[in-house]
């Protein structure tokens, strides 16, 4: 925790009457990829911005690269690359210019040239920023957020109003910096995303975290049911599925039944067996293992997304 | 240092891309010129002359019409808060505002005194000197009174109204459409306090009555002007914000009572003494007199 290269402590963020942020705390390892998920409006964006010298925290203590964001905050802007939510560039602003641009600012600079190669944005160097695409935009946000070779990145719902292809586009993006051992502090809330990208997850609801660890620790220390989804071609009621060996629950969601087990193997073979006896049959089988989702769930009773 | 002159360079650029930029900084400016050198002066070169001080000053104070607009529209659309996390700092974006609006502002001016030489043969243009660092004032002072719109103002439509609200009184109390001398007295005294108002007279008088760098008017109108210029800018930098929700700092407000010191002064001087009102009149009166347009001799100020 010590020698953290981004520590948060106790953070607190409010906005008028409004506190967005209640006592945030998390350390952040080199090399790591940390997700904040939650809903919108949790209190994610406030506390990267803090961390990226955008705003002033009202309380608590952050340090990014030893530095503070406030305090240092000229010489942390070197160290750090953001890719924003909600922000943009002049329309009539070229691709080309646009890193050129943006990687003059700095001391330590990346080659635009190659940057533009790797985010296949080659093509587009002297396309109009209002011009490009919702996923270009984007990619070239990510792009820039690399010029001054960072420390830490930050990024932002990076895949948010992306469509799916896209969405997989950048995660790839992502993917390879993680392999290059890249420091990404990055806010979702998606859960595939942060399955799918990052070492370790807070999890962030209403201004506090909620739950922190590995994706795979957070599922495992969850109730840590798997769910079962099965169709039916007669009814059955919940009684009898909920009675099955390892089911801890099971109701009915539009015709499909959802069975949630602790033994899922069991669960499905005693499912078999009564149904031969009932003369009844299984249409479709569906097994889903435990996700964030459910933890997010299990932990507020409300769904990340409605 | 760097980033302010890669800053400057982009503004510029991003400038001479935008449609809106040619029409307020290049159609409006000649349309007046036109407007005053072909139908008021009647095209006659001692008229043109008269009237060259008053169109460049609208020129020149056009500036705070499209800086105010383009950084609100850089903060609206998050474009600021992009540049917030390098480190690029307020000061390099308003200073490279005034600069690359100063750049952009010239050859406008420029191209005005080449058509009253070349298409309505003035052949003299009174003392260059003067005139052009009161361009230079005028452009950088009214550029700075934008970047306070621009921060006082949350959005695009807010801008416009203001600006509107500051451009009324500065088109038509000044002098600049409306000759000083034929308003009326009360209407007048109002103008007294407009920095626009000391712009256009002594523009006026530098390229029509050759007002030397030392003359009197030319020196306090000077030093109005760069303490406005000055005070102007250093609010418009306490007053800068990068994000649209943030808030203006309540000391800054007291600040913007402040930057009207100057003229303030200026104008309970000119109002006892009515000095501008005067030459104005004896200014407008030469144009129409059979004599040369030249100062009298008395005018040393």
């Amino acid at each position: 925790m010590a020698n953290s290269i981004l520590q948060v402590e106790n953070l607190v963020k409010r906005y008028g009457d409004v506190e967005a942020v209640r006592g945030v705390s998390f350390a952040v390892e080199e090399g790591e990829v940390f997700g904040l998920l939650g809903p919108n409006g949790a209190g994610k964006t406030s506390t990267v911005e803090v961390l990226e010298g955008l705003r002033t925290p009202d309380g608590g203590r952050v340090s990014v690269c030893g530095l503070d964001p406030q305090r240092d905050s000229a010489a942390l802007k070197h160290e750090i690359g953001a890719a924003l939510q909600s922000t943009s560039l002049p329309d009539k602003l070229r691709v080309m210019e646009a890193l050129r641009l943006f990687a003059s600012f700095y001391k330590r600079r990346r080659n635009p040239e190659e940057l533009l190669k790797r985010f296949g944005l080659e093509e587009k160097r002297d396309t109009f920023y209002n011009q490009l695409s919702g996923g270009q935009k984007q990619r070239l946000a990510l792009a820039m957020a690399l010029v001054n070779d960072p420390k830490v990145l930050f990024f932002d719902e990076p895949t948010a109003g992306l469509d799916p292809q896209v969405r997989r586009e950048i995660y790839d993006i992502i993917e390879e910096l993680k392999r290059e051992k890249k420091t990404i502090v990055m806010t979702t809330h998606y859960i595939e995303e942060a399955e799918r990208l990052c070492d370790r997850v807070a999890i962030v609801d209403h201004g506090k975290v909620i739950a922190l660890g590995t994706p795979r620790d957070l599922k495992a220390h969850s109730g840590g049911t798997t769910r079962i989804e099965v169709r039916l071609s007669k009814p059955e009621s919940n009684g009898t599925l909920k009675s099955l060996e390892g089911a801890t629950d099971a109701r009915e969601v539009g015709g499909t039944y959802v069975i949630h087990s602790k033994r899922p193997p069991q669960t499905i073979v005693s499912l078999v067996k009564h149904l031969e006896a009932q003369d009844n049959e299984l249409v479709s089988l569906e097994i889903a293992s435990p996700s964030l989702e459910d933890v997010f769930i299990e932990m507020t009773g409300r769904r990340l997304r409605d | 240092m760097t980033n302010f002159a890669t800053l400057t360079r982009m503004r510029i650029q991003l400038t001479l891309r935008n449609k809106m930029f040619l029409f307020f900084s290049v159609i409006m400016p000649f349309g007046f010129f036109f407007l005053y050198a072909g139908i008021f002066a009647k095209g006659v070169p001692r008229g043109v002359r008269y009237f060259l001080g008053p169109v460049i000053a609208l020129t020149v104070m056009g500036s705070f019409w499209g800086l105010s607009a383009a950084l609100v529209m850089f903060r609206e659309q998050g474009i600021l808060r992009r540049f917030h996390v390098t480190p690029v700092t307020s000061s390099d974006m308003l200073a490279s505002s005034i600069v690359a609006n100063f750049v952009l502002t010239m050859p406008t001016v420029i191209v005005e005194i080449l058509f009253a030489r070349f298409v309505f043969h003035v052949t003299s243009f009174g003392n260059l000197f003067s005139a052009f660092l009161l361009i230079a004032l005028g452009a950088m002072s009214f550029a700075s009174l934008g970047l306070v719109v621009a921060s006082v103002t949350n959005t695009m439509q807010e801008t416009q109204v203001i600006n509107q609200l500051i451009w009324l009184p500065l088109i038509f109390l000044s002098g600049a459409t409306v000759p000083l001398a034929s308003l009326p007295q009360v209407v007048r005294r109002v103008g007294l306090f407009l920095p626009a108002t000391y712009l256009v007279t002594e523009l006026q008088d530098a390229i029509y009555w050759s007002a030397a760098p030392w003359s009197r008017d030319f020196l306090i109108a000077v030093a109005a002007l760069v303490v406005w210029a000055v005070l102007t800018f250093f609010l418009s930098a306490q007053l800068f914000r990068w994000e649209p929700e943030s808030k203006i700092p309540g000391r800054a407000k007291l600040l913007v009572a402040a930057t009207a010191i100057p003229f303030l002064l200026l104008g309970i001087l000119e109002n006892s003494s009515s000095h501008t009102i005067s030459k104005a009149k004896a200014m407008a009166e030469s144009v129409d007199a059979p004599s040369e347009p030249d100062a009298p001799s008395g005018n040393a100020h």
